[in-house]
């Protein structure tokens, strides 16, 4: 008998999730089919299916759905409410399942298991189970399955941790990326994973700054440790999962004041983003020896437009830092 | 004595007004937005913040510029961003240099402490835990009141005879309310206020299309910002129900009277389980609801970027064609304007008309004791 394909959109939870529900879905016999990298066809036909109103992201995501529907037997599109007990995630990933299901024609079944650690005991578990019984796999093999999946997810976050990007860390045998010329800047690159690993839908963000000699160092390069105990003042946390991480982060690196610059990659039409922004500005007032400058991408982030901004960015630093040798 | 002002919503100013003198305030109005207060929203707020936001930060500013110095308004604690307004709003506030006061009433389950707390800060007038209760019911009936005339205005309006005598006979309705500030003068002025609106001469037998409005809670009641929207409608000749008002709808029975016996969550949930914050979930239940009581079409306004709004609205077309009813969305930013508005509501009406005439000349004479409009 052929395996069942199952379908996993390389988009949204893709870059942090993917790992683990491979590992998972593969240990219960099923083969994963993704989509892969966005690219010009895939973020077109996402601009075409989606709500004209609906953020970028989740116009790639429809994209994603588009050039895997076809290919599989299931779409895994989880539900995912809450992992870490405090925060959730946006609304759109509340409802994300129920905007695909509604909106696109001839798809395959949807796997939607809901995902929220809040939901009684051990739900995480019972929703794998879910998921397992579906495929029609017994309880123990899904216990076995899990196991694996979670060491190679605690796997892939190690590797983030240590300065791998996603398209890396997820081969089986990461290799570092060749070493550019040997950097002299340090750039906190906060955002979204969706925002700043998705190298198409920020026209090669990263791959610019090493070429500027300019490390980045993500949010998924801090210890989570270290982003849990760090606080930021606001009379509440922010709702949402990402938007948390971004502003903690942010006033991490500020407040370490060991970075060069901050930048924040924010989404067009993005609606967490509109407050995680306005703190991230508002802080940056407070650390005016660190420069912060916020990107925003959409479907029509140029090249040329991005690359421009960067250098004067980076050569506003180096500049900087030159005139002011040891104000810090 | 703290010289208040809060979010302006429709009418219910008039209710808050009261309510904050009888707890030993001084009320700086806020006034009513107009393009002025949201050229300050928009300047000083992040682009993408929804229209709410924009609007309430302009309203501060000038109701701050007035005088004020103590803000009163509500939280939330998520999933969407109303919850974090405040919050923003006060730092926005301090990063331009205005010193005052906010008071946020979250949730009470949320920290019930806190929430006591914030209302004793609220009781300037030192009001006995049995007066305070008072005061509260007597702003509660008189919002009630307001809902009241509101609804019957929005009945009334479709069927005028001259165009306009059903805005004029609201204006003084309203003012009839602003003057009321006991128990009994509100019932008084609303029943007057009442007989004034009925009393606009209107044509029985002129046929209206009736179509329901959903969306985001704050545009669906702020006149300003849907500019107008149910007047619009009105002066088209439909007859509109609104799916929200300040003092809920459960209290009134229009739900009950279904024979369909669902409720909005129910009615909603076939199509989004999940409860995703806003009134995203509300506005597809609303409309599967009044696709069943035979409403001829459905609005959905909401603010540009509105998270919940655009999870409901990619849901929307759905909805539509398993229940044939036609809905219209309008994402509201500064950027709309009434006479581009206007035209696409006068195409819709047209479209809702020509779709129930279709209907008549095709089906059969309904049969005996339902409902037609
Ligand atoms: S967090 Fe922003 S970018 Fe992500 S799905 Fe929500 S609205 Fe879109
Ligand atoms: S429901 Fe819409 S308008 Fe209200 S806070 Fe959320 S995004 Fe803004």
């Amino acid at each position: 008998m052929a395996k069942i394909r199952v379908g996993i959109p390389g988009a949204l939870m893709y870059y942090l999730y993917f790992p683990l529900w491979q590992v998972f879905f593969n240990e219960l016999g099923a083969e994963v089919v993704t989509s892969g990298r966005t690219t010009r066809v895939l973020l077109d036909h996402g601009v075409r299916e989606a709500l004209a109103d609906a953020c970028v992201p989740v116009k790639v995501f429809f994209g994603h759905v588009m050039a895997l529907k076809d290919k599989v037997d299931y779409l895994f599109i989880p539900r995912v409410v809450c992992l870490n007990r405090r925060t959730v995630y946006c609304p759109k990933f509340l409802g994300l399942p129920d905007m695909i299901r509604h909106s696109l024609p001839g798809l395959p079944p949807i796997i939607d298991e809901r995902m929220d650690v809040r939901a009684g005991r051990a739900a995480l578990f019972r929703a794998y189970r879910r998921i397992g019984s579906s495929l029609g796999v017994g309880p123990l093999l899904v216990v076995r399955a899990l196991a694996r999946a979670r060491r190679a997810d605690a796997r892939y976050h190690s590797l983030l941790l240590d300065g791998w990007r996603p398209p890396e860390a997820m081969t089986a045998v990461p290799a570092m990326p060749k070493e550019g010329r040997k950097p002299d800047l340090t750039f906190g690159v906060l955002g979204y994973p969706y925002a700043v690993y998705d190298d198409f839908l920020n026209a090669g963000l990263l791959e610019k700054l090493k070429r500027l000699k300019v490390r980045a160092l993500t949010a998924e390069n801090l210890a989570p440790g270290r982003l849990a105990a760090q606080t930021y003042d606001y009379s509440k946390r922010l709702f949402w999962t990402f938007s948390d991480q971004v502003l903690r982060a942010t006033h991490l690196l500020f407040e370490e004041g060991k970075v060069d610059g901050i930048i924040h990659v924010s989404v067009f039409g993005c609606g967490p983003d509109s407050i995680t922004d306005k703190m991230m500005e508002l802080k940056a007032k407070l650390h005016r020896a660190v420069p912060f400058m916020t990107l925003i991408i959409d479907e029509h982030t140029g090249e040329a437009g991005l690359t421009t901004r960067l250098e004067a960015f980076a050569d506003m630093v180096r500049r900087r830092k030159e005139t002011v040798p040891c104000s810090r | 004595m703290f010289k208040v002002t809060f979010p302006r919503m429709g009418q219910s100013y008039l209710a808050f007004q009261m309510l904050m003198n009888d707890l030993g305030h001084e009320v700086v109005l806020p006034p009513r937005p107009s393009k002025q207060t949201l050229d300050l929203g928009v300047r000083y707020a992040p682009e993408f913040a929804c229209l709410p936001l924009k609007i309430l930060l302009g309203t501060y500013l000038e109701a701050l510029g007035a005088g004020a110095d103590t803000v009163v308004t509500t939280g939330g604690i998520g999933p969407c961003r109303a919850g974090l307004y405040a919050g923003l709003h006060e730092r926005i506030l301090a990063d331009l240099g205005y010193r005052m006061r906010m008071i946020v009433l979250e949730p009470p389950r949320w920290r019930p402490l806190e929430f006591i707390r914030q209302l004793r800060l609220l009781n300037q007038a030192h009001l006995s835990l049995r007066a305070y209760w008072e005061v509260i019911k007597k702003g509660w009936g008189k919002l009630r009141a307001l809902d009241n005339l509101e609804k019957l205005s929005h009945q009334v309006r479709p069927r005028e005879i001259r165009q306009g005598d059903t805005n004029r006979a609201y204006a003084r309705a309203v003012s009839m309310m602003s003057e009321a500030y006991t128990p009994a003068a509100i019932l008084e002025a609303e029943a007057a206020a009442a007989a004034l609106l009925r009393a606009v001469p209107q044509d029985p037998v002129r046929p209206t299309v009736k179509v329901g409005i959903v969306g985001e809670i704050y545009v669906l009641l702020e006149p300003a910002a849907n500019l107008e929207i149910e007047e619009t409608l009105g002066h088209l000749g439909v007859e509109v129900e609104r799916s929200m008002f300040l003092t809920g709808w459960t209290r009134d029975n229009t739900w009950t009277e279904t024979t369909h016996g669902l409720t909005v969550r129910e009615a909603a949930i076939p199509y989004l389980p999940e409860l995703i914050g806003g009134h995203g979930r509300d506005s597809l239940g609303h409309t599967v609801l009044y696709a069943k009581r035979g409403f001829d079409g459905v609005i959905q306004l909401a603010p540009f970027s509105c998270i919940p709004e655009i999870v409901a609205r990619t849901i929307l077309p759905r909805v539509s064609s398993d229940w044939n009813i036609p809905v219209l969305t309008f994402f509201l930013d500064e950027q709309t304007a009434k006479a581009g508005m206007t035209t696409r509501l006068e195409a819709f009406v047209d479209l809702l008309q020509r779709k129930k005439e279709l209907w008549r000349e095709t089906t059969p004479a309904p049969p005996k004791g339902r409902y037609f409009t």
